[in-house]
């Protein structure tokens, strides 16, 4: 037998080592382990700063003992690789371990373990843990606000419905695929439009929209005949003709009463709120800011100065200004500006005013993959014959917004978490509504279980959205 | 006679205050083959850049094919769809196969069908003997396939002008022959073409005539075989001698 040096461990006493160690790791972990899960503490014997620091101690001479190179055990040895490299290394390693274990029985016991779930008042909340209760008898207004409880299966079906549409391009076939992107940026939109301003608004809001989805939706379709030559002017012509027809002269009564759609209850925006109302609004903000920004991004780097210092302009402003006082300003001084008998809608307002806000984002980040572009890609775009825009789709946008698509993401997630914010003009989405929520004198004290219920939410929505971010940036790389 | 094909009259350019080009005169007639040569810095490449309005000139005139270059450019995209031109950098473009690098310009400038761009881009290809590489993307190509592609996709616009700027000066030694031979069929096939380069070999096997610019001037304009043999000037002697 070779003789032992603790100090520099190698192969030949490999398992007195390898003993020695692993039985004083697992000491310590099941030191923390009985201090953590059954409160006891095994080594009360020691004086105070050393038995709170034993089992790192102990974990340390272990995890010291077994970093054995080659071992030629395939466990050891990826452990040694992975979490035991070195000493400090294995110093933070254990320290993760322990802070685990530490952390897991206050969590459990909050979570699940002296959580309440049962019942339908405050009353059953009597554990030490969290009282789910309270998310359970809430949770209708959490997810819809103060939409009336018998209309909402009108928000479900909207969303099932548009949830089903916007998945409709993984089903379609070949034959179809090249329509989608007009289907999304055309088509989509103006359903979405349609369920929610119609049917789950189901009240005159929009209606003087309905004249305009109508001219746009047959403009389009007829515009499928139309030469290529003539399309520019039947595309400005046409919508505002038909717009013209359809309210002034055809359809003038007819379209009131479609527009009332007496059988649905008119449900006013004020009333809209929670899950619902934040899906909404980051949807539509998601549609409305990316184009706008695009199209700032372009501007500031046009030639043309009105276009360029407008577009760095409107940048610049929206990014100078802080979201809430934005929010501010649509709710009480726009419509200062606008005529007696003109009346917006104040969750148009907030739509528009946080695209606008959003859109400065987008614009830099998009900008910034512009710029990323070496000058050769324009000159050879140029060189073939191609003027401004088709140099831009066509070889200018499809490698920037790749690049930046992370950026884009980074950005859209940010907006869908800046939604709370509309609170300020009155509009309660999932936080306000917990807000709204925690001040109800019956339900007084249970803030934390709200605000862990929305931050799961907006981890699952947020999660989700990351995830898709990346598998676009997977699905369009192709090597440089 | 008509068939002067670009016809460039006292032309000036500046970069802010330093002037590039100074009083430029050069007629190029159809079918001819011009070499420009000289060191770097010469204002050779601005020149060719210059003939299809990538770059703008200040002063004097440049007519391309019958059409004037200037500030109005409502119909630059036409002229320069009728001029090919080949970069250093290669420039494909890296979302796109080069199948579609060839058809992107004849399909959405030209509007041409799809099937028939595809085939006239397969035939391209084919010259440039890289047809078997239709569906690859650029980056999985060495720098001399990508540059005949670059060639090929210039050539699916069916051009009337090909401009070559020093279009194998970023290339290793071993891949330059393939794209020099790519440039060679294309001028024995009847091409007008104007190439910066200094490949002198290249220059000597097709080149009409050679231009040799310094400081932004041309310096000396000969028949290649002349221009070879007994350079008139000082300067152009210096310069071949070195790069000889």
């Amino acid at each position: 037998m070779n003789k032992l040096n603790f100090l520099q461990p190698d192969k030949n006493n490999l398992n007195t080592y390898l003993y020695t160690g692993v039985i004083l790791v697992a000491l310590s972990i099941f030191i923390v382990f009985l201090n953590s899960f059954f409160n006891k503490d095994i080594i009360y014997f020691l004086p105070g700063s050393i038995s709170f620091f034993l089992p790192l101690i102990l974990g340390f001479i272990g995890l010291h003992l077994i970093r054995i190179d080659y071992s030629g055990l395939k466990f050891l040895d990826s452990i040694n690789k992975n979490i035991n490299t070195n000493n400090f290394n294995a110093f933070l390693s254990l320290l993760i371990v322990f802070v685990i274990i530490k952390s897991l029985p206050p969590l459990l016991s909050w979570f699940i373990l002296d959580a309440n779930i049962a019942g339908d008042s405050k009353d059953v909340c009597t554990g030490s843990g969290a009282c789910w209760t309270y998310i359970k008898i809430w949770f209708n207004r959490f997810m819809y606000g103060m939409y009336p409880n018998a209309e909402q299966w009108r928000i479900n079906l909207s969303f099932i419905a548009l949830a089903f549409l916007g998945t409709i391009g993984f089903f379609a076939t070949e034959k179809f695929k090249k329509y989608l992107t007009l289907y999304y940026v055309a088509v989509y939109p103006v359903i979405a439009f349609f369920f929610i301003f119609f049917f789950i608004s189901g009240g005159p809001i929009f209606f003087d929209f309905s004249y305009g989805i109508i001219a746009a939706v047959i403009s389009i379709i007829i515009g499928f005949f139309i030469p290529s030559k003539f399309k520019m002017y039947y595309f400005i012509i046409v919508p505002i003709t038909l717009y013209i027809l359809l309210k002034y002269v055809f359809f003038y009564e007819e379209l009131i009463e479609l527009g009332k759609l007496e059988a649905l209850e008119w449900v006013e925006t004020g009333a809209w709120g929670g899950l619902s109302l934040t899906f909404i609004v980051s949807f539509f903000c998601l549609i409305f800011c990316f184009p706008i920004g695009l199209f700032l991004s372009l501007g500031r780097r046009s030639d043309f100065p009105i276009i360029k210092y407008f577009s760095i302009g409107m940048i610049e402003f929206w990014r100078g200004v802080p979201l809430i006082t934005v929010l501010f300003m649509s709710s009480v001084m726009f419509p200062m500006f606008l005529p007696e008998d003109m009346f917006i809608d104040k969750l148009v307002r907030v739509i528009i005013a946080i695209s606008l806000f959003e859109a400065a984002y987008v614009a830099e980040v998009i900008r910034g993959g512009l710029q990323a572009l070496p000058r050769g890609q324009y000159d050879a775009a140029k060189s073939l014959g191609m003027g401004y825009w088709k140099m831009h789709i066509l070889v200018i946008l499809p490698q920037a917004l790749k690049l930046v698509i992370p950026g884009i993401a980074n950005t859209f997630l940010a907006l869908v978490k800046d939604t709370p914010l509309i609170f300020v003009v009155g509009l309660l989405e999932i936080v306000g509504m917990l807000n709204l929520a925690k001040t109800n004198p019956e339900w007084l004290g249970f803030a934390m279980e709200g605000y862990v219920f929305a931050s799961v939410l907006f981890f699952i929505i947020c999660y989700a959205m990351s995830k898709y971010s990346y598998n676009l940036e997977q699905k369009y790389k192709t090597e440089r | 006679m008509s068939d002067k094909i670009i016809q460039i009259t006292e032309m000036n350019k500046w970069f802010g205050d330093f002037q590039v080009l100074k009083n430029i005169n050069l007629e190029v007639e159809k079918n001819k083959k011009i070499v420009v040569c000289g060191p770097s810095g010469s204002g050779k490449s601005t020149l060719i850049r210059c003939i299809n309005r990538l770059e703008e000139h200040q002063q004097g005139s440049i007519v391309v094919d019958g059409n004037e270059l200037t500030e109005d450019t409502k119909d630059i995209e036409k002229i320069r769809a009728e001029v090919g031109m080949v970069f250093q950098q290669f420039n494909l473009f890296p979302h796109l196969s080069i199948l579609d690098n060839c058809t992107l310009a004849p399909i959405w400038v030209k509007k041409m069908p799809k099937k028939e761009a595809e085939d006239l881009a397969l035939q391209h290809l084919e010259k440039v003997q890289i047809s078997d590489q239709a569906n690859k993307y650029p980056g999985q190509l060495s720098g001399g396939q990508q540059q005949r592609c670059a060639i090929a996709r210039a050539l699916c616009m069916e051009p009337k002008i090909m401009l070559f700027d020093e279009p194998t000066s970023a290339l290793d030694p071993e891949m330059i022959k393939e794209v020099l031979d790519a440039m060679v069929n294309l001028a024995k096939a009847g091409m007008t073409m104007i190439v910066v380069t200094h490949e002198m070999g290249f220059a000597k096997e097709v080149a009409d005539e050679v231009i040799f610019m310094d400081e932004g001037m041309i310096v000396e304009r000969a028949e290649t075989k002349e221009f070879f043999a007994n350079p008139k000037s000082d300067r152009t002697k210096l310069f071949l001698s070195q790069i000889l």
